[in-house]
């Protein structure tokens, strides 16, 4: 199936689940990712059991607190 | 109030664009904008709402300029190493343009102080540099039904957001908890390129602008980030849905500010 994961389309293997998509990104800091598919809001205990459908967009919004 | 002929030529760039005019230049000189923290961001987004006219500039910071500063606060000079932030940053607004008035804030924002720092001003800057201050200036603008722009700057990266009540998600929808201190790397401990500092707080300053003339579109209901190294900007939208928010949503939790640990940068909250 196709996804979109920030903002590139990837061909992912049938039931990938949020959780397995964040290794497989290397996402950096996961525990303190904010992860959101297509117009919704992902709980970090529901990355298990989120299973992604083809079309999903998915994007990891990540904490950024320098500014000093 | 009628403009000098000094102002008029002053200001002229701003006053020949049909979203400004002269009427849109006298709505920046009656507007009052908070900068909160006189760093890295803190400092183009001051110089830049001083020159544009912004009549009240605000700015709070506990800190001293240090030499390690200087790389990207443009706002203090080296003449200005050991002197409070907030003063430099006066002197250098003063000096670029008379037009403006500028209120310092030596201290820490705290919950104690923020609510009376903020009620005078139509926008807020968040340009801090610590968790425990964003989610403080979030949850306070929010209460006090407070416009601001949220950013954030690490390495090669940078990011922003702009809320207004009512109008899209806050930066507690998005992220819901401070992370626990250390967890996710300061700008001290990581680094941050000069002009990133430039990138982003232009921008917080465009957002401010834009607010006050009341043209555009804001960055309300998307996170904007900016890879300096693929040199890629993305609009990232948001979800819309904000009612289940802690402090923004129908039925909020928290209803009174918190002062979470200082995560560590420079050792200082600002």
């Amino acid at each position: 199936m196709n996804i979109t994961v920030a903002g590139v389309k990837k061909e992912v293997a049938d039931g990938l689940t949020v959780a397995q998509l964040v290794i497989d990104e290397k996402v950096e800091t996961p525990e303190y990712v904010t992860v959101t598919i297509n117009d919704d809001f992902v709980d970090h205990g529901q990355f298990e059991g989120t299973v992604l459908k083809d079309g999903d967009t998915v994007e990891f919004l990540y904490f950024m607190g320098g500014g000093q | 109030m009628a403009f000098t002929n000094e102002q008029i030529e002053r200001y002229s760039r701003h006053i020949i664009l049909k979203e400004v005019g002269a009427k849109g230049q006298k709505k920046l000189l009656n507007a009052k904008v908070l900068v909160i923290g006189a760093g890295g961001l803190g400092a183009p987004v001051a110089m830049y709402l001083a020159a544009a006219g912004i009549g009240t500039i605000g700015i709070a910071d506990a800190d001293e300029v240090d030499l390690s500063n200087l790389q990207r606060q443009i706002i203090h000079q080296t003449k200005d190493v050991g002197k409070p932030k907030v003063q430099s940053a006066k002197e250098t607004m003063e000096a670029m343009n008379p037009d403006v008035k500028v209120i310092t804030y030596h201290e820490f924002i705290t919950s104690e102080n923020i609510l009376d720092i903020i009620k005078d001003y139509d926008f807020i800057i968040d340009g801090t540099d610590n968790f425990p201050a964003k989610f403080l200036i979030n949850d306070a603008c929010v209460m006090a039904k407070k416009p601001f722009s949220h950013a954030g700057i690490i390495r090669f990266q940078g990011q922003l957001m702009t809320y207004v009540p009512g109008q899209g998600p806050c930066y507690r929808c998005v992220f819901k908890e401070p992370p626990p201190k250390d967890a996710v790397p300061t700008c001290k401990q990581a680094g941050v390129i000069g002009a990133m500092g430039g990138v982003i707080g232009s921008l917080q300053a465009m957002e401010a602008v834009k607010y006050i003339l009341g043209v555009g579109d804001l960055l309300t209901g998307y996170l904007l980030t900016y890879d300096a190294l693929k040199m890629q900007f993305r609009k990232v939208k948001l979800p819309s849905d904000t009612h289940n928010c802690a402090v923004c949503g129908d039925n909020p939790t928290i209803t009174e500010l918190i002062d979470y640990e200082q995560a560590e940068c420079d050792g200082v909250g600002l």
